[in-house]
């Protein structure tokens, strides 16, 4: 059967196990991926069937991961690492900025890098420090990465294969809480562009642009928004780098107003970008200007807070509110 | 053969001495400056300053590595001595270069021709090469026109060669990154039964970086074929070895579980068979070695500092006795291995390329300016459209316009 209903958890993990049987350079690696199938269970079963040279445990040193991933990507293998969270990728952070992102333009274009490094990111899930962040922007601005992030099951299985087919790195952010979602993956279809933005939900009155796990929130505020008789379109950017403009100009088009809403802080942040450029792709058929929701600049708060922080259905409303009124 | 076993076995391997161990109290670190590694090391040495050959009769420790280059004729050692003298002659036009601001920075290899000549040439053409930015002397080993090398230094490129071709990475400047590509791709060979080996070359201040470290560990652990190749040449820019580890780095290899040698980095010899030895040992399938070749810079780090800011005459000299290219000289010269017309032609070789390297470099074209939009991405990137895009247009827009 073509279709199925996954979790994103279930979609990733299968999405893995094809990519594995389909070519036999593709490898997993990363801590505890192996026999306890990773802390979130995304590789579960993987070395039980492809064996510990394809499913690699490895020591708990991330720039050891991805620097060893860089050497293995070079003899022509496609690895693709497990970060175990986002609060720990900053240890290999020197090697994904200054040496992966980098070894297809030093090398004029000889070397390719197939490296994806898949990161479960983002909060609500009650965590303790450096288990919730949203790195996303530092990873957008460095030239080289891409930056992409499913918001369901179907974008979780598809894009994972292009991004592990594509000759460039990809940093693949997974939305953690929303990794027991369950949602329709034909696994037969033929996806969207890796690179391309959704339209989620149509409207007529304003454009919700987000990613990764801020897009459920933005669907249910649009159903909020609809009781009261706004007509709310919700755009999925799905990719961080590049961003999508053209879809969202469009959609913004249509609707002539914008509000992004994102987890990771808005100071700087990819809702700032957006801000940026639709305003100069757009000046003239906004009616108000590109509105941002967001994490504060504050570190991640402690788990008891993390509701507050996290933008949830009200803020996101408030800003529609805010916009609409201009 | 165990690791613990080797290492039990050769003094000049990393045995674990108790005196280094645990040597640092927690209250003693204003003592650190006078720690073993200040004593005269330890090392494998088959070729003396004065340019005699060691005997294994007279030195029972080289027994395990002399017998690695008893197959090196005095064609051989000809040869060694001619790749040293075109390295260097080639380092000092660089170097020239620089001053007459031909080239932005250069980094010189003056004084570590030999332990990058001698472990150069134990590599096999299939096998890999990790170089840092240094590595001009491995670079003509490998096959790389040393013109090549000058591109990144002059501004025109960050590499310039293929390193698939010669098996040769380019150059990393983030201090001690290649030591896990190095290690990556070890695992690499392993995994395809290959019988290549791979090596890293790294400097005593990298040996202070967690990216080193964490090589170690992989390699160990995976038991991958990799030399790790450092050259001591006991200054980091103006950081001197002291500032870097309180025991000699060399032993540092025993804590994760491989061997580690001390090698007399100023002997050609010397090099070629201790490197020979740790390639053997990895394509064996024994696992990683880490090489410690003792030896000194004597030019600046790059062109861009004053090494008399920061170290004594004294030591500079005390190291010009030891030069590489001498000794194997006094050795050629004593033994009959080569006579005055040898030289006299080497010099003149050495005058070629010197001008070859001058012309090509002074007639090195600056890039396209849309180059800074090419290769960033292997499979095309948005924004770099819509930036080339926008970039073209601009300067198109000067085009008949005054």
């Amino acid at each position: 059967m073509a279709v199925q209903k996954l979790t994103i958890a279930k979609a990733l993990n299968d999405s893995l196990r094809k990519a594995l049987e389909t070519d036999p350079k593709v490898l997993i690696m990363g801590e505890d991926v192996g026999k306890l199938g990773g802390v979130f269970r995304i590789t579960d079963g993987l070395q039980k069937d492809f064996g510990e040279e394809r499913v690699i445990d490895t020591p708990l040193a991330e720039s050891g991961i991805v620097g060893t991933a860089i050497g293995l990507a070079l003899r022509g293998y496609r690895p693709v690492v497990e970060i175990q969270f986002d609060g720990f990728v900053f240890p290999a952070y020197d090697q994904i900025v200054t040496q992966l992102a980098k070894m297809h333009a030093r090398s004029l274009g000889k070397i390719k890098m197939p490296v994806v490094i898949r990161i479960p990111y983002a909060g609500g899930i009650g965590a303790v420090e450096h288990h919730s962040e949203s790195p996303e922007t530092l990873f957008a601005h460095v030239p080289g990465l891409k930056v992409v992030s499913p918001s369901n099951a179907s974008d979780a299985y598809w894009m994972l294969q292009q991004a592990i087919l594509s000759d460039d790195p990809v940093i693949f952010f997974e939305p953690k809480r929303r990794y027991w979602d369950k949602g329709e993956v034909d696994v037969e279809a033929i996806p969207d562009a890796l690179h391309g933005s959704r339209v989620a939900r149509e409207g007529t009155d304003i454009t919700l642009a987000a990613y990764g796990p801020m897009v459920k929130v933005c669907l249910e505020a649009a159903a909020a928004a609809a009781e009261e008789g706004k007509s709310v379109e919700v755009v999925d950017l799905r990719s961080m780098s590049p961003i999508d403009f053209d879809g969202l100009q469009a959609s913004v088009e249509r609707t002539r107003r914008l509000v992004v809403v994102h987890e990771a802080p808005v100071f700087l942040g990819v809702g700032s970008e957006i801000a940026a450029r639709i305003t100069e792709r757009c000046f003239y058929h906004l009616e108000a200007p590109v509105l941002r929701v967001g994490g504060f600049h504050a570190p991640y708060p402690p788990a008891r807070l993390e509701d507050e922080y996290l933008p949830g259905l009200d803020r996101v409303l408030d800003a529609v509110d805010r916009s609409l009124a201009y | 053969m165990t690791v613990e076993s080797t290492a039990a076995r050769k003094p000049r391997r990393s045995s674990g001495t108790k005196r280094a161990a645990g040597a640092a109290g927690a209250r003693k670190t204003a003592a650190a400056t006078a720690q073993p590694h200040d004593a005269e090391p330890q090392l494998v040495q088959l070729l003396t300053p004065e340019g005699e050959r060691v005997e294994v009769a007279d030195n029972p420790d080289i027994a395990e590595f002399a017998p690695f280059v008893a197959d090196i004729t005095t064609d051989d050692l000809r040869d060694l001595y001619r790749d040293m003298v075109l390295t260097r002659r080639f380092d000092g036009e660089a170097t020239a270069l620089q001053r007459q601001g031909e080239l932005g920075l250069w980094a010189s290899l003056l004084g570590q021709e030999a332990a990058q000549i001698g472990s150069g040439r134990a590599l096999r053409d299939d096998d890999y090469v990790f170089p840092t930015y240094r590595e001009h002397g491995v670079a003509w080993c490998r096959g790389v026109d040393p013109t090549n090398l000058l591109g990144m230094f002059r501004g025109v490129n960050h590499g310039g060669w293929d390193p698939k071709i010669n098996n040769f990475h380019l150059y990393t400047i983030v201090i001690g990154s290649q030591t896990l590509h190095a290690t990556g791709y070890a695992m690499g060979v392993a995994k395809d039964g290959a019988d290549s080996a791979v090596i890293a070359y790294f400097g005593d201040g990298a040996s202070s970086q967690g990216d080193v470290a964490e090589a170690f560990t992989f390699s160990a652990v995976y038991n991958s074929p990799v030399v790790f190749f450092c050259q001591n040449n006991q200054w980091a820019i103006s950081e001197p070895t002291e500032r870097q580890m309180r025991v000699p780095l060399y032993q540092r290899a025993q804590g994760f579980g491989f061997p580690g040698v001390r090698v007399d980095g100023n002997d050609v010899l010397a090099c070629l068979a201790v490197t020979r030895w740790a390639l053997e040992r990895a394509r064996r399938g024994e696992g990683p070695t880490l090489v410690e070749a003792f030896t000194y810079r004597m030019g600046a780090h790059t062109t861009s500092d004053d090494p008399t800011k920061y170290r004594r005459d004294e030591e500079t000299a005390a190291w010009e006795a030891k030069d590489p290219i001498l000794r194997l000289k006094a050795h050629l010269l004593a033994t009959g291995g080569a006579d005055e017309a040898f030289f006299e032609q080497l010099e003149v070789e050495s005058e070629t390329l010197g001008k070859r390297v001058r012309e090509v470099v002074r007639a090195m074209p600056d890039p396209d300016t849309m180059a800074i939009f090419e290769n960033v991405y292997a499979d095309g990137h948005a924004l770099v459209d819509e930036e080339r895009a926008q970039f073209a247009a601009y300067l198109a827009s000067f085009e008949g316009g005054e």
